[in-house]
Order: C-alpha cells, then structure tokens, then sequence
C-alpha cells in the first residue's frame, strides 16, 4: 500500500493504481480539511455562513 | 540462492491413467503428508477438503461396453502465460505466488484472507476453503508432520507438490555442498505412495527425468488445456475417450494434439 | 414529542405510529445481526456454501446493490459535472439511498471473507493486478465520498443546523461539494467498472471470461454502463415508493421525467452493447474453449435459456422502451413498470455473473453446482433491506430530504 512495505514494487502497475487510490484520498482529505476548518474560523468570526439549500 | 546459481525448474507430474486402479492411496497419503484437516462427518464431498482427489470418471455406454478410469487430480500448478496463472493473478492479498524458479503455485495460509476468489478461479477445483478449524481425534495431534502447518478455519489451502520435501531436501544437498538434486531426492508423497506406479514426478525441463520423456507421448493431454491454463499435470491414456474426457470438444471437433508449452 | 427535530413546514405521521414501524423493522434487523454474529463468530460453516459454491448468495445481493446504488455517483455526475440542475431536487435521494448501499456492501463484504480479522490485508498486502483490489479500494473510498455527501444532509436537521459550527461546516461542504461528487464519480467508473472485471478475467471459467481493452475484460465496461443506467431507475423506483407509502408527492414530475430519460436511454444504449458483447462472446470467445452456448443453458433446473431472454429483452429492452418516450414517462404505470423491470434486468445480470458462474461445470466429468443459501445466509442478506429501511425512516422523518416537499405539500396552520 505504501511504498515501504515489502512488496512494494515501482513498477507502472503500482504507479497508476496506487497514485490513482492517493491522489483521491488527498482530494478528499484537503476537502475536508478546508471545510472543517473553515466552519470554525467563519465559527470564531460569528460568521453565520450564509443559507444553502 | 535464485537463477544465478541453479537452473530454474518446472516440477510436473505425470498420471498414467491405464495405471491407476483408484484404490486412494495418494489421497491418503497427501492427507497424512500435510496435515489435511478432516471431519467426523465427510458424506458432504463439497466441504471435504482432498489436495488430491481421485475423480470416477464412465465412457457413458451402457453394460456390457461400460468403461471406467480412475483420474486422480491434484492441484495443476498451472503456468497460464509467463505465470499468469488463473488463481495467482485474482487474489487481492498476494496470498498465492507463482514461482518462477520452480514452477510451484505457493499458498501463504497466514496471509489469506477467505475471500475465495481464487476458488472461483480454478476450473479444476483444486483449492479448498476450511470451513471448519480443523480438530484431530485425541492422540492424533501427536502424529501430525512437524514440517506442514496446520491451517485456521477461513482460509483457501491447496496441494503444494509437497514443497516442504523440496526445501528438506534441498537443506541436505547444501550440507552436502551440492547444489542440485538427484530426481529422486525430491519426490511427493503421492508419488511415492502410489502402489501400481501410475504417478512420475520430476521436472519438466530436465531431459534426464522420467516426466520429460512420458510427458512426450502420443497418448499425454493435459485437462482443460484450451482455455490456457497451461498445466503441469500431464495425464496418460491409451484410451480415445479419457483424452478426450480432458477437454471440452464442439460437435465434430476433433481430439486435439498435446501442446508442449513445457 | 419530536416534533422539534422534524424540518419546518412538513407534516410527519405521529411518533408512535413511527416507532411501531421502527421496532417491526427493527426486529428484522436484529434477526439478521444475530445471524451475523453466527457467521462472524461460529465461521462460514454456518452457510451453504461449499468447495464448488464459493460465491454466493450474498455476494449477488452484495453486486447488485452496488448496481442500484450506481444511481448515486451518475446523478451526481450529472448534477455537478453535466450541468443539469434540476436534479438537485432529487440527489439527497440518491445519496441516501446511495450511502445504504454502499455500507450494505461493505458490511456483507466483511460477513463474506472467512477470516474477518485479516480484511486490512487487501489494503496493506495489496496486490494491484487483482479486480478485487481495486474493488476494495474504490468501494471504501466511494462510501468516504457518499459520508461526505450525506454528512451535510445531516447538519441541516433543524436543531443541528442551529449550532453555529456546524452550520457553517454544512454551508462549506456545499460549496466544494462538486469536488467531492467528481472524485466520487471518478472512484465509481472503477469499482462497478472492477466489480464487472472480477468475472471477466476468470479465464478458467468460460461463461464468465471476455476480452477486452488492456487490463480491463469487456465486462469491466459493461458493469459501469449498466450501473450508471440501471442506478437512477433504482432511485425513482424508491422514490415513487416513498411518494406511495407516505401518500405525498416528494418530486415534481420534470425531474423524474428527467433522470427518467437519461436512465431510459443509457439502458438503451447498455443493452444494445450487451448483445454486441453476448454475440462476440459466442461467435468468436467461446470457440475456442470449446463450449457452446448451449452448454452453459442445458441440462440442469434452474438455468434455460429463458434467463438470457430475462436478462436481455425483459430487464432490458423493454425497459428501455418505456423509458425513452415521453408516453412512457408520462404515464403512472408505464413508468412504474419501467424501473420496476429495470431494476430486475439489473438484478439478473449480476445474478448470472456471479451465481451461473460458479454453477456450469467446466470439467467434462463434473455436474452442475446448484446450492440452497441457508437461513444464516438469507437473514443476513435480509438486514442490509432491514437496515436501509430504517435509515431511510429516520432520515426522511428527520431531514429536508426532499427539497420539493414543503412547496408540493403546503401545510394548512
């Protein structure tokens, strides 16, 4: 799964498979880092944030 | 110790059909060999777990021309393309290996799973889930094999040409300073308990072992060989209708000929 | 009592008469955690399955959730990547419905392996070149996507959207939203397109292999075509349910009608690649291994060829017909009939890709494996029903789940 386990291999396989499963994963994550901490500074602000539907 | 140093291998059987009187004995014997797990209870021939399983198999006529051969399977070790085996590749845990030096398709027990995804791979079911823990009757631990685990409830097993009688022997040969084996160093227990001899074991590239010349005989096929599975059981019958039991055959499609892919 | 927590302006039916379905269902649910258990504690000797049957039962009910589950990722593609707004009026839906599946999936898939403990070994041990990999990866990353997508569904419930942080956490998380949806659809196109590989590859298994475009098997394509086809019929079959079972209409008829066509459509086109890849399968594939068609239909109970005619024309054609004309759409029970076999079509297919699989023999001297699930296995496939039922009661009852309602029901005060 990363590339320090044992019978990680860098070969093209690996590459595209495993860089396709990251960089998801990475979207997701700074997704919701920037969300979450945005509804606490717009929190802190007493930003109310608008409505939405 | 890889390539450099020794010839790389393709261990294969062997199975004289005309030789086989289906009396068991390789089943037993592999059993014994390594720790097979078995119940109180085998009526359910599904669950029961048999690396090698000899299989009955009719020519379909009716008595007086009814004729019946005995055809005992283990697992293939098949080599598909390059190692492209049909289990190798499917399992998601790298918990199967097919190796290249060999030739021998490995099952790491510890490593598996249970998601059996390589059991629906195998068209010759060749591969065992445990759906039990195994338990032996009381004593019986005592006379299991020190060299073969024994394997949890959950997880796929499957023949492994005694491969633990490999690396004994090949232990010996390196205290002996050698570095490769004599055929009859290394042998399955199957092989060896076969009482009519129907079985040969050795490697398929090496001209001066007895599986290189048998496998080479009009009479050889190989089961299921059109969908390139690419085994390393070769089969012999001087019977028309067993080798042709091997494969699946179109209306008027002739019996094919032996493909040497080893 | 929990009028509080009920969204503004719609009317709920009384708690007691919603806590009375709750425990009925409720009982189901705990009937299949219990057979759960069994499976989990006691080994899958408590199932049928056996050497010949190594997939079964719930490992169909696993696939073809995911394929009516495909309504989720397609709508949104077609929300936040197509353009087509409307359907923003109906993706709370499918997200939800989406979620419950997916989680379902997961949950049978964890109940399915024989050695639970070890799952993580598909992800730490991962071997890149089997379709069961990237299934598991894509899935579990895809039911990350369908939590961030139902998390702010959740913050809007009346007393949690008063709570200033989370307000604001709903609010951001639906700005970014698209982002979420895109990678969501990008995760989607590879596991149902995986979930079609993993039958596609078995080259030991005649019925199930294909061709294909260069690691992916034909059915690769043919599993993510059919889930984002079939996956919005699934939603507007349970969307007309709901409408039905709480005597309101949720959605207006335009973005039925919609989301309608498109899967009408997309059926369409899925059942015409079908035939082409059923005909190259038998024309030029199965040759060569020696089978013929009829050899995977014949001499056994439960698989004629009635079940390719099903497959084909009854889950598919027919279907699609309905679906692609305005009469069609227009009219309550063409439309019902539609998505109803739609959904079937769906179902058979995953069906015959798993099941027939393992059942045809492929050696010459060995029979058909047919199999009956026992109670453990049908309990357990029962509660992920049990289970979406559930969620589906709270989070209709609880959240602004239908952005229409409130405008299609306006409530006399």
């Amino acid at each position: 799964m990363i590339p320090t386990s044992f019978e990680w291999i860098w070969d093209m396989g690996h590459i595209v498979f495993m860089g396709g499963l990251w960089y998801a994963l990475t979207i997701l994550g700074i997704g919701m880092t920037y969300c979450i901490v945005k509804a606490a500074i717009d929190t802190l602000k007493g930003d109310d944030g608008g409505h939405h539907n | 110790m890889t390539q450099e140093h020794r010839k790389a291998k393709k261990f294969g059987m062997v199975i004289d059909l005309d030789k086989c009187t289906g009396c068991g004995s390789c089943m037993v014997a592999c059993m014994a060999e390594n720790n097979v797990p078995f119940r109180e209870n085998e009526t359910d021939k599904l669950k029961s777990i048999t690396w090698m399983r000899v299989y009955k198999l009719t020519n379909g006529k009716p008595y007086p021309k009814e004729e019946i051969c005995y055809l005992p399977r283990p697992c293939m070790h098949c080599e598909g393309h390059k190692g492209h085996s049909p289990c190798v590749t499917v399992c998601p845990a790298i918990a199967t290996d097919y190796d290249m030096d060999t030739g021998i398709v490995s099952q790491i027990p510890t490593r598996c799973f249970g998601c059996r995804y390589c059991m629906a791979a195998c068209p010759y079911h060749a591969r065992y889930f445990n759906w039990w823990d195994p338990v032996w009757p009381e004593g019986m631990e005592k006379s299991l094999s020190p060299n073969v685990s024994p394997r949890m409830r959950g997880v796929v097993e499957k023949c492994t040409f005694c491969f633990h009688r490999y690396q004994l022997a090949l232990d010996k040969a390196y205290a002996e300073e050698r570095r490769e084996l004599e055929e009859h160093e290394y042998q399955t227990s199957c092989t060896q308990a076969c009482p009519s001899d129907a079985i040969t074991f050795g490697d398929l590239l090496n001209k001066n072992h007895a599986v290189y010349k048998l496998k080479k005989s009009t009479n050889a096929f190989r089961l299921l060989e059109k969908l390139g599975t690419n085994p390393k059981i070769y089969y012999l019958s001087s019977r028309e209708w067993v080798r042709r039991a091997g494969d699946n055959y179109r209306p008027g499609e002739g019996t094919g000929k032996i493909k040497s892919h080893h | 009592m929990d009028s509080a927590l009920i969204p503004e302006g719609v009317k709920r039916c009384p708690f007691p008469r919603f806590l009375t379905g709750l425990a009925v269902v409720g009982a189901v649910l705990l009937w299949g955690v219990f057979a759960m258990l069994l499976c989990w504690l006691k080994g899958l000797n408590q199932t049928n399955m056996n050497d010949s049957y190594g997939f079964a039962l719930w490992i169909w009910a696993d696939l073809a959730i995911i394929a009516l589950g495909g309504g989720a990722f397609f709508t949104g593609f077609l929300k936040y990547i197509v353009g087509k707004d409307e359907l923003k009026n109906i993706i709370n839906f499918a997200v939800l419905i989406g979620f419950i599946c997916y989680s379902s999936a997961l949950l049978i898939l964890a109940i399915d392996i024989g050695q639970p403990l070890r799952g993580w070994h598909i992800f730490w041990h991962a071997n890149v070149h089997s379709m069961l990999t990237e299934v598991a990866f894509c899935l579990s990353c895809y039911f990350g996507v369908l939590t961030i997508e139902y998390i702010p569904l959740i913050l809007e419930n009346r007393q949690i959207d008063k709570i200033p942080f989370f307000h604001n956490l709903g609010h951001n998380m639906h700005e970014v939203m698209a982002v979420f949806a895109a990678t969501g659809a990008f995760l989607s196109f590879f596991h149902q397109g995986s979930l079609g590989g993993v039958a596609g590859v078995l080259f030991g298994r005649p019925f199930a292999y294909r061709e294909g475009l260069l690691v992916w098997p034909w059915t690769f394509f043919l599993f993510t075509w059919s889930a984002a086809a079939y996956g919005p019929s699934f939603t507007i079959f349970l969307t007309k349910l709901l409408e039905k079972v709480s005597g309101k209409k949720l959605v207006k008829d335009n973005v039925i009608d919609l989301l309608a066509k498109i899967s009408g459509w997309m059926i369409l086109t899925y059942t015409i690649a079908k035939i082409i890849d059923t005909w190259y399968w038998i024309k030029y594939t199965l040759p060569g291994t020696g089978f013929r068609l009829m050899d995977f239909y014949d001499d056994n109970m439960l698989y004629g060829l009635w079940i390719l005619v099903a497959e084909i024309v009854v889950g598919g054609i027919f279907p699609a017909l309905i679906l692609i004309t305005k009469k069609g759409r227009s009219t309550s029970s063409l439309l019902w009939t539609a998505v109803i076999l739609a959904c079937i079509g769906v179902c058979i297919n995953r069906w015959v890709m798993v099941l027939q699989v393992m059942a045809v023999p492929v050696l010459t001297f060995e029979e058909w494996a047919l199999y009956f699930p026992s109670w453990q296995e049908i309990a357990t496939t029962i509660l992920p029903v049990a289970y979406g039922i559930i969620l589906v009661m709270i989070s209709y009852r609880y959240l602004p789940i239908f952005p229409q309602e409130k405008e299609l029901n306006p409530v006399e005060s």
